[in-house]
């Protein structure tokens, strides 16, 4: 199954999230109200479904989830290719 | 630290929960969340049913009924109790000691050893310390560990974080002298500097419970709580087990010399589904083996998921069976700490449900 990893594909994933926020202008998720840690928890489910990979526990930090571009890099390091 | 004991065993294993359920599709309508954001949260987390105390019951009350259980079957006998441990952290008063209330309504043996320790959900691990600890005397030959906790009585049910994970139970484990060539490996580690994680504020002698500490305040993310009441960093305390619970395992196992694979089960506190299926991605431990069905079905009733790991997934295997199994547990202090032995052969290991019909407070004044 393909998969949208570019920067709209992981937007959607969090508008499925909290559908009434954008995602692509704030810099910092969890700060801005966007984000809080029991949705962190809900997108690293759906991140892990989704690219089939499972971002360790330690990975589940706040700077990770900041915004667009913080989140594509811990993809990266679970090899997801953006 | 790390321990090790010889000749040591669990011969009898006995969980209750109260009958009362709630259920948190029925809860949600009590958080300032939108439906769908809760059933996301259903989903990941587990969070299902889990049982609760009816107003006014204490931890004496399910202590009392489970051992009478046991007592009246002959499944233990009054005269050879040497010890009794309570590990809680609702106890039914700042003192007496509810160790000593639950003797003194059982009518036990003046000749015996009682003690309250104030321990979460590392508590069943250390109860079993201490429970092997006091078997090294020669005139404990039985200890009965509790454990127990009614924290819904100190949750609020307006707080998301807190309430839907929270459970009510506890647990009667036996544990006595056995053959001297079962060993059990067991290591424990604590960490005050990081109290505040998990925390009730108000109610001691810090900051007494006044009109003020009962309030409801609004805490953020839509959650109302006040300093009544539990109080947990979730963010915290996820990435404490994270960090903490894998090399903790590695090593008692290494101590041990006993690799990943020789271990039956990994039976380790629930918090919530998805803390531990994070734990056993990270330790390559299959599911299988590591049961995480009590938050969904009962709730977190810290020390007593262990206990009700095995009485809920294993309860017939564990009367003419044996496992190597590994235990931990996590949580308030912090504390975490872990214990590799063998289970089974048990003379009862069953669940038992706290009627709401005898839910009826006890006065003990």
């Amino acid at each position: 199954m393909a998969h949208n990893t570019s920067m709209d594909g992981i937007a959607g994933l969090l508008r499925e999230i909290r559908p009434e926020f954008d995602f692509t202008d704030s810099r910092d998720f969890l700060a801005d109200g966007m984000l809080d840690s029991f949705d962190m928890v809900t997108l690293v489910a759906t991140l892990d479904k989704t690219y089939a990979i499972s971002i360790e526990g330690v990975d589940i930090l706040p700077e990770h989830f900041k915004n667009l571009d913080t989140i594509a890099a811990l993809l990266r390091k679970y090899k997801v290719p953006l | 630290m790390n321990f090790l004991f010889h000749g040591k065993r669990i011969s009898g294993l006995l969980a209750l929960v109260p009958q009362n359920e709630a259920s948190f599709l029925e809860e949600m309508k009590n958080f300032n969340f939108p439906t769908g954001r809760s059933l996301k949260l259903k989903e990941v987390m587990g969070y299902d049913k889990h049982r609760l105390v009816q107003d006014g019951v204490c931890v004496s009350d399910l202590a009392v009924f489970a051992m009478q259980h046991l007592l009246s079957r002959g499944l233990l006998d009054r005269d050879h109790i040497d010890a009794l441990i309570l590990v809680t952290q609702s106890p039914d008063h700042l003192m007496p000691p509810t160790s000593s209330i639950i003797q003194g309504r059982l009518d036990l043996n003046h000749d015996m050893f009682c003690l309250d320790i104030n321990q979460g959900c590392a508590g069943f691990i250390v109860g079993l310390i201490e429970a092997c600890l006091l078997l090294e005397q020669p005139a404990v030959r039985k200890v009965v560990l509790i454990n127990a906790d009614v924290l819904s009585r100190k949750t609020s049910p307006r707080d998301r974080n807190s309430y839907p994970l929270i459970g009510d139970a506890a647990s009667i484990t036996v544990i006595d002298r056995s053959d001297a060539r079962d060993v059990i490996y067991a290591n424990l580690k604590m960490d005050g500097t990081r109290h505040e994680a998990l925390m009730i504020p108000a109610g001691g002698l810090r900051v007494p419970s006044d009109a003020a500490t009962a309030v409801l305040q609004d805490v953020g993310d839509g959650n109302l709580r006040a300093k009544d009441h539990l109080r947990m960093d979730g963010s915290a305390v996820f990435n404490f087990v994270q960090v903490e619970v894998p090399p903790m395992i590695e090593s008692l196992l290494g101590t041990a010399g006993v690799g990943l694979e020789a271990v039956d089960w990994f039976l380790f506190h629930q918090p919530n589904r998805f803390m531990l299926h994070k734990l056993a991605d990270k330790m390559g431990i299959p599911y299988a083996k590591m049961p995480s069905n009590i938050v969904e079905h009962f709730g977190n009733s810290s020390g007593v998921t262990i206990p009700m790991a095995i009485v809920s997934n294993l309860a017939a295997r564990m009367l003419g069976e044996r496992f190597r199994a590994c235990l931990a547990g996590f949580g308030v202090g912090l504390t975490w700490g872990s214990m590799l032995l063998s289970l089974g052969e048990m003379s009862f290991c069953e669940l038992i449900e706290y009627p709401n019909a005898g839910a009826q407070p006890q006065n003990d004044a």
